[in-house]
């Protein structure tokens, strides 16, 4: 089979897996609906603290950290839920078994988790902006748009160490995949600066990603920053992305080996 | 060929293995058994499946783990383990279809695993057409798929959103899939105006026919089937049985098959091998096997070979 035949199968998996998550969206659509109702209202609240300080520019700072952690969370269990999902569904090994490269599948499932938290992301600003009456008028939308993008791949490469952890322990992988998503929440300044962290855990929100998706989010969004402002930080962001991309495929296939040694692929049988 | 608890006959050696009374007679003719020799001697010229020597291992899970407590993280703690596979060898020839048929626990899905590139052997090789499911699992996969006895679907999509889906991960284009499983499905008695349901709405027969479609639809070279009839009607079951002899015979389908189903093994098997314990403790045509068990009291059946090589009664375990 030539190369570029091989690119293209891989490539039709991956829409194959943007189509079956689609399709599945489309299956629950009233419980997407209550879904998205429930995110607006969870991230309202979270910015109504800013309100009983009577300080906007905190509400918005507010605002911006739920809509960023709503998108980076919903992407990292989207890439550490893809393997929980299919053991659930018991169709794990028929994905395993399929002709296409493990980052296909990885890459697939998470093409659709940025397209889907973009939507939902911009419906949830919509929401509190209308709520907290904010002007997004000054707002460079694009600048936020593209610093998502560039921040969802740091974070798919987060997420692929924490994909292993349900074939490692079936029962108890999936609790453990939020410890990495608790400790990226206390560390990057989603509700509070950096600077109200203890001194010593400071260091660690300069290896997370999303230190530099707030930061570089709430300037196009509050300041209106440009790409060229926010470059800098996209850079680290993509550094980041290009590390731990690579680095989670390894984990990712290592584990894999280890559960085709010891059987920990099949759900029964 | 007979394999008996390891040792391989020939068929001019298998007089001298087995007692007079017991030999096979190789040449019999069994309903219509002979034309499916023929089939197997034209393409006997290469090997679709190659296990040699497989060994599987499997920690035992002791429901009370509690008991050994910290010792079971110390790297040299020696685990308590079963052999799943042992000293497995089978020779599958292209375009044979090759019946698998043992208890539940004797290994049969253990193998398919191996060969699937889903479980790696401890010990031993297993080859699809050349190829090492360990060494180069990803060519392997182009080559195969799969049925498994518990057909797994996205239950809340429909039978055609599942089909679609396992399409492009196959390389097909949604226009080719369509065309095919549309054909497969009509050939095994699938309703089409059910294809549009969620999967979690059909019954399990049906469920299993779409699984059969699925894997079908991609036209691998060798085809593993886990007791794909399992939960079919009559009807259904030789429609597919049926249809597995088209895909062989039209499109040189290897198929290797583990079955329950000691008729569907004589009608539809070139070769068959009973598993007991991880062993394979015999193999041949249904007609050589038959042959072994034949002991002049009333008709011989693969029932009682099964007995035979196993010391488990057929009708106790169904």
């Amino acid at each position: 089979m030539n190369v570029m035949r091989k690119l293209l199968n891989e490539f039709w998996g991956a829409i194959g897996f943007v189509e079956r998550d689609f399709a599945l969206v489309k299956r629950y659509l009233g419980w997407e609906v209550y879904w998205l109702i429930y995110s607006a209202v969870a991230g309202i609240t979270i910015a109504l603290i800013g309100v009983t300080t009577g300080d906007k520019e905190l509400v918005l700072f507010l605002v911006v950290g739920a809509i960023v952690w709503g998108f980076l969370s919903l992407l990292f269990e989207f890439v550490s839920e893809t393997v929980a999902w299919e053991m659930w569904e018991g169709t794990l090994e028929l994905t395993f078994m399929a002709p296409i490269k493990r980052i296909t599948m990885l890459l697939g499932n998470t093409l659709f988790a940025v397209i889907y938290g973009l939507i939902r992301s911009a419906l949830i600003l919509a929401a509190m902006a209308l709520f907290f009456s904010i002007n997004l008028g000054g707002a460079n939308l694009l600048t936020a748009v593209v610093v998502l993008v560039v921040s969802s791949l740091a974070f798919i490469g987060l997420g692929l160490p924490a994909a292993v952890l349900p074939i490692l322990n079936r029962e108890k992988g999936v609790q453990a995949s939020h410890i990495f998503q608790a400790g990226l929440l206390l560390v990057s300044g989603v509700y509070y600066p950096i600077d109200t962290l203890p001194g010593w855990l400071r260091p660690i929100s300069v290896i997370s990603p999303a230190t530099y998706t707030l930061r570089s989010m709430r300037a196009a969004i509050m300041e209106g920053a440009t790409l060229a402002d926010v470059a800098g930080d996209l850079a680290i962001i993509a550094l980041i992305a290009a590390v731990s991309i690579p680095l989670g495929m390894l984990i990712f296939s290592v584990g894999e080996r280890w559960a085709k040694w010891k059987g920990k692929l099949k759900i029964e049988g | 060929m007979i394999v008996r608890d390891g040792y391989e006959l020939d068929e001019q050696e298998t007089g001298s293995a087995i007692s007079s009374e017991e030999s096979p007679d190789v040449d019999a003719t069994v309903n219509g058994r002979d034309e499916r020799r023929n089939v197997e001697t034209k393409t006997m010229d290469n090997l679709a499946l190659r296990a040699s020597g497989v060994v599987k291992r499997f920690e035992i899970q002791d429901g009370n783990r509690n008991r050994k407590g910290l010792r079971r993280l110390w790297p040299f703690y020696k685990r308590e383990t079963f052999e799943a596979l042992s000293d497995v060898n089978v020779e599958v020839r292209a375009g044979e279809i090759y019946g698998i048929i043992g208890m539940n626990g004797s290994g049969k899905s253990t193998f398919i695993r191996v060969i699937s590139t889903l479980l790696f052997p401890d010990e031993g090789t297993v080859e699809v057409f050349g190829v090492d499911v360990v060494k180069n699992p990803d060519e392997v996969r182009r080559m195969i798929n799969r049925v498994s006895v518990d057909a797994a679907f996205f239950r809340s999509l429909s039978a055609k959103e599942n089909l679609r889906y396992s399409a492009r991960l196959h390389g097909l284009s949604p226009r080719d899939a369509r065309k095919r499983y549309k054909e497969i499905l009509t050939r095994i008695g699938f309703d089409h105006n059910r294809v549009s349901d969620q999967v979690k709405s059909l019954s399990r027969g049906m469920k299993q026919k779409v699984a059969v479609s699925r894997a079908l639809m991609s036209t691998p070279r060798l085809l593993l089937l886990d007791e794909p009839t399992t939960g079919l009607d009559p009807r259904s079951k030789r429609d597919v049985q049926q249809f597995l002899h088209k895909m062989r015979d039209e499109e040189g389908t290897t198929i290797v098959i583990t079955t329950h189903d000691m008729e569907e093994a004589e009608r539809i098997c070139d070769r068959i091998a009973i598993i007991h314990d991880g062993r394979i403790v015999a193999e041949g045509t249904a007609a050589e096997l038959i042959e072994i068990a034949r002991n002049g009291r009333g008709e011989p059946t693969l029932e009682k070979v099964f007995f035979k090589f196993t010391g488990e009664e057929w009708d106790e375990y169904e």
